[in-house]
């Protein structure tokens, strides 16, 4: 594999070919937020926050399926990028009902940590309201579709990790809604396997353990990709 | 099937022909307006008169003037006969015996028909689509032949590069150039595809080329497959085009039967299927990577690219994927040669484009025009301008992804480059003319409307910008806005073009930067002032 | 609480299969999977027959589609409400699509929709409650040389008013048929 130097924010990096700028970023020690990211999964390019500005290319680049060049030339904040964030995270509270104060995440909530590091203290979009359930029909798990930002994480180790296919997204546009089986309830899905992963993959309050209160549900994501390094690399990382 | 046989098929065809000719439209546009019962009616009257061996009834595809339809064209004598009716029809034969029929006749001087250049369309109106046997008289399929026993596989990439065909779906793209990267893409398998799923609301080209001369595509395709090295074909057409769907299906099954598609064509080396893939309402799938994931049988959401079909497409394979209007020029370029083509046409964009005009105009139809005609040759004098003499305001090109050229700058050259300066896009090729009566603050709000309805909902600036962006659009129509949501609607505008995944979300904000740069005033006069504005404080003097 | 999760579950496809056996046409639908070799990719043409045959994709059909060619019930259900060609639930007896694509909308046709569903009392997208007439859109039936047009009970009707769409639609719902 051969290695390619980059420059990401005017500091030399070295990564071997088909890295992603993403992980080269991190490797370096330089700090690009993601939301639909999850270590153990494909990446989709859904969220658009980990865009960056690639010298030589009018078009904004979304780092985790981008694959490093030799000589690329990457920024990864600058004001646009920060202001083109900032927009998305205030889309993002304005498009369902976020509220932190009476979710189980709070305090544990990469919507909420990535809004408060990007400064936003208020949406100047008018929130959408829409009418949303809440699943509790689960013995274990509960989904709450207002917390729901559509990441597709649980979708993705549902069907990646476990193997079930039991979460999918139906509908389209902002209608899209995640659906267990034919659209059941959860409780009722034939296909689920009660593995938990799907709730650990969540960024935020829409997936938690049933029993959990405001601020309680912390979850350990190194899970996931502790059991994708096991299967496919046989290697136990600690 | 060798050459021989292609040419007997040929002759066959012209010496069954007879002395008079009466074509009639059947595609879609005329058979709503009832051309099937005209076509019985002509039929059942020849039949009746004992002129079966002197008058051929033959049904063929656009005749250009939708809005005038159904329409009959009778040769030798070149007379083009509009609004036909079923009861009507059978004093056509008239014109046989040498009379005038009390019919509406066309003028085929207008410039409507005389500043057309048929390429693409020059089959549409003349062969029958369902019979493979007319396309074979209009010399079809000698291209593919051709292609397959004297050239090489690169010299056939050469030909359309120096043609410069550029991809007619809307971007643009070389199209020789792709050839040439999916031929260069390593693999054992690799797939032609061709994208029918015209979503663009008041587009109709392709869907006339499909019902019209569906051979002249599936020639394009397999001249692909040659020069690329693909054995598999899908057509991904949308459920909304019924009869295209219909023609399609006979045409491949009619070129099949003939070995014209299928294992060693002509002889040759080149095995290729055609497929066709039905769409089911869903605009985005016009996206290539969206389109794929349809074939694919998955939820049409699109992926990022890097890596581009032409590398990676179907199943991971490289696949080629081109319009329709871009397959139907290929037969033309390799039979008349690549310099004619590039004869055609401006200095970037060569050859013909063909536009669907609609809307507030007169004569609104299917026309092909060099590139470089102007807007005002196409509205004003083909167009014949908006009806009762209204002035027109503006034209919309390229759809839910493209812009309003105002009626000042109508003198602008149609192609690619001029169309993207002035804020618009060639698009596929809808063309809508807009008067006085038309509000583009709600025709901005339209299209917002259609791009909130369509998109996918995998990234963020489009699945909820689109929402915003048309909640700002209905508060300043409905003059509850101020000139801060105009300032805010501006920058979702920007922020939605450059961060979204594809090209539904990029161009969602078109329509309504290109109505804000031409016509601002419409949103302007519409603000209301901002409450409790600090008022200057007077400094008190003396 | 853990112990009940051993309880087996309701199994919800068996159901469906058994509903299935006692219908021909679910035999036809299974000689087109069959047609397409049960391939994954053919789920769109298997559910464009299955509409085609059924009219609407029921529940117990859509688990039908999803044990046959192998797939889980999610993805043959995101897949079947992504295209809004597929429909879910029964349509009228009567249908008529209003084109709103650009040509027609700039001739009026958001006009003439208007019209309908006052006439009607339904929106867009809905069946009036005797099942007696559905009121759809299109987004563009590429017929825009002869717009404002309506298709009525997939004939497409050229050059409509709000008086003659309201006038067709009169027929249907007054009519005993």
């Amino acid at each position: 594999m051969a290695a390619l130097t980059l420059t990401i924010d005017g500091k030399p990096v070295s990564a071997p070919a088909g890295t992603t700028v993403l992980e080269a970023a991190q490797d370096a020690g330089i700090r690009i937020p993601t939301l639909c990211h999850l270590e153990g999964v494909y990446d989709v390019g859904a969220c658009r926050l980990c865009l960056v500005e690639v010298a030589g290319s009018n078009k904004l680049l979304p780092a985790c399926t981008t694959q490093i060049a030799e000589g690329m030339e990457v920024w990864t904040d600058t004001d646009r990028l920060r202001k083109y964030r900032r927009m998305t995270l205030e889309l993002l509270f304005a498009e369902r009902n976020h509220v932190c104060s009476v979710c189980v995440s709070n305090g544990n909530c990469e919507l909420q940590a990535l809004a408060w590091e990007a400064g936003m203290d208020h949406v100047r979009y008018p929130y959408q309201h829409p009418q949303l359930e809440v699943d509790q029909t689960h013995p274990l798990f509960g989904m709450d579709h207002n917390r729901c930002i559509l990441c597709t994480r649980c979708v993705r180790v549902c069907w990646h990790i476990e193997g079930a296919g039991t979460k999918n997204v139906a509908g389209r546009g902002a209608d899209c809604r995640i659906i267990t089986d034919l659209n059941q309830p959860w409780g009722e899905s034939d296909s689920c396997t009660n593995c938990g992963k799907c709730v650990m993959a969540c960024p935020t309050g829409a997936l938690y353990y049933k029993g959990v209160t405001t601020g309680e549900m912390v979850r350990d994501r190194r899970k996931l990709e502790f059991i994708v390094t096991a299967r496919e690399q046989k290697q136990w990382i600690a | 099937m060798d050459l021989n046989q292609l040419l007997a098929i040929k002759e066959r065809e012209l010496a069954s022909r007879k002395p008079y000719t009466l074509r009639v439209c059947t595609a879609a546009g005329c058979l709503s307006a009832g051309s099937d019962q005209v076509k019985k009616q002509l039929e059942r009257a020849v039949a009746e008169a004992g002129l079966s061996d002197q008058v051929e009834v033959r049904c063929v595809g656009c005749l250009r003037l939708c809005c005038q339809g159904p329409l009959v064209h009778v040769d030798p004598v070149n007379e083009l006969y509009q609004k036909v009716g079923p009861e009507t029809a059978p004093a056509l034969l008239e014109r046989v015996r040498g009379g005038a029929p009390p019919l509406e006749k066309a003028d085929l001087q207008h410039p409507f028909f005389t500043r057309q250049f048929s390429i693409v369309l020059a089959n549409s109106g003349v062969v029958d689509p369902e019979r493979i046997e007319s396309y074979i008289a209009a010399d079809g399929y000698r291209a593919l032949h051709d292609a397959v026993i004297e050239m090489e596989p690169r010299e056939v990439i050469q030909a359309v590069m120096a043609s410069g065909l550029r991809g007619r779906g809307g971007a643009g793209f070389p199209t020789g150039l792709k050839w040439s990267t999916v031929a260069k893409s390593g693999g054992a398998r690799k797939y032609v595809v061709c994208n029918a799923d015209e979503g663009d609301p008041g587009a109709f080209m392709d869907r006339s080329v499909l019902e019209s001369d569906p051979h002249s595509v599936l020639e394009g395709m397999a001249i692909a497959a040659y020069a690329v090295g693909a054995e598999q074909g899908f057509i991904y057409v949308r459920a909304e085009y019924p009869l295209a769907i219909r023609r399609l299906r006979m045409a491949i099954e009619q070129a099949r039967r003939l070995g014209i598609l299928g294992s060693g064509i002509f002889g040759s080396p080149l095995n290729f299927n055609v497929e066709l893939r039905i769409g089911a309402g869903a605009f985005v799938c016009g996206e290539e990577t969206a389109l794929m994931a349809s074939i694919e049988g998955r939820r049409g959401t699109p992926r990022p690219r890097p890596p581009f079909p032409a590398e990676s497409g179907l199943w991971g394979c490289p696949t080629l994927i081109n319009n329709v209007e871009t397959f139907a020029n290929v037969p033309a370029i390799l039979r008349n040669g690549a310099e004619w083509f590039a004869s055609i046409g401006t200095e970037k964009s060569k050859g013909t484009k063909v536009f669907a005009l609609a809307g507030r105009v007169k004569n609104t139809g299917l026309i092909e025009v060099p590139m470089g005609t102007t807007l005002r040759t196409i509205v004003e004098e083909m167009g014949g301008g908006a009806p009762g003499g209204a002035r027109i305001k503006a034209v919309q090109t390229g759809g839910p992804s493209g812009g309003c050229v105002p009626a000042e700058l109508m003198d602008v050259e149609v192609d690619y480059e001029s169309l993207t300066r002035l804020g618009s896009i060639m698009g596929s090729g809808g063309m809508i003319v807009m008067d006085e009566t038309t509000d583009m603050v709600d025709v901005a709000r339209f299209f917002m409307e259609f791009c909130k309805d369509e998109s996918c909902g995998k990234c963020i600036p489009c699945r909820a910008g689109t929402v915003q962006m048309y909640g700002l659009l209905t508060k300043i129509l409905e003059g509850r806005a101020t000139a801060r949501d105009l300032a805010t609607l501006e920058e979702l505008c920007d922020m939605v073009k450059h961060t979204s995944l594809c090209g539904l979300g990029q161009t969602a904000p078109n329509p309504v930067l290109s109505t804000l740069r031409f016509f601002r005033h419409e949103y302007e006069r519409r603000l209301r002032p901002e409450r409790h504005v600090a008022s200057a404080v007077q400094p008190v003097t003396g | 609480m853990i112990a009940t999760l051993g309880v087996p579950k309701r199994k919800r496809v068996r159901e469906a299969l058994a509903h299935a056996s006692g219908d021909k046409r679910f035999k036809i639908l299974e000689a087109h999977m069959k047609k397409y070799q049960h391939r994954h990719d053919a789920l769109i043409e298997i559910l464009h027959k299955a509409q085609e045959l059924f009219g609407y994709l029921e529940d117990d059909l859509l688990f039908f589609v999803a044990h046959r060619l192998r797939l889980p019930p999610s993805r043959v259900y995101g897949v079947a409400t992504f295209y809004h060609f597929f429909r879910l639930k029964p349509k009228g007896e009567h249908t008529c699509v209003v084109c709103m694509g650009t040509a027609c909308y700039v001739k009026g046709a958001d006009k003439i929709l208007a019209a309908i569903e006052r006439f009607a009392g339904v929106r867009a997208g809905e069946t009036t409650p005797d099942g007696r007439v559905s009121v759809l859109t299109a987004r563009c039936i590429g017929a825009c040389g002869i717009a404002p047009a309506v298709v009525y009970d997939g004939n497409v009707a050229p050059h409509q008013t709000p008086d003659s769409a309201v006038a067709t639609i009169q027929t249907w719902m007054s009519h005993g048929s």
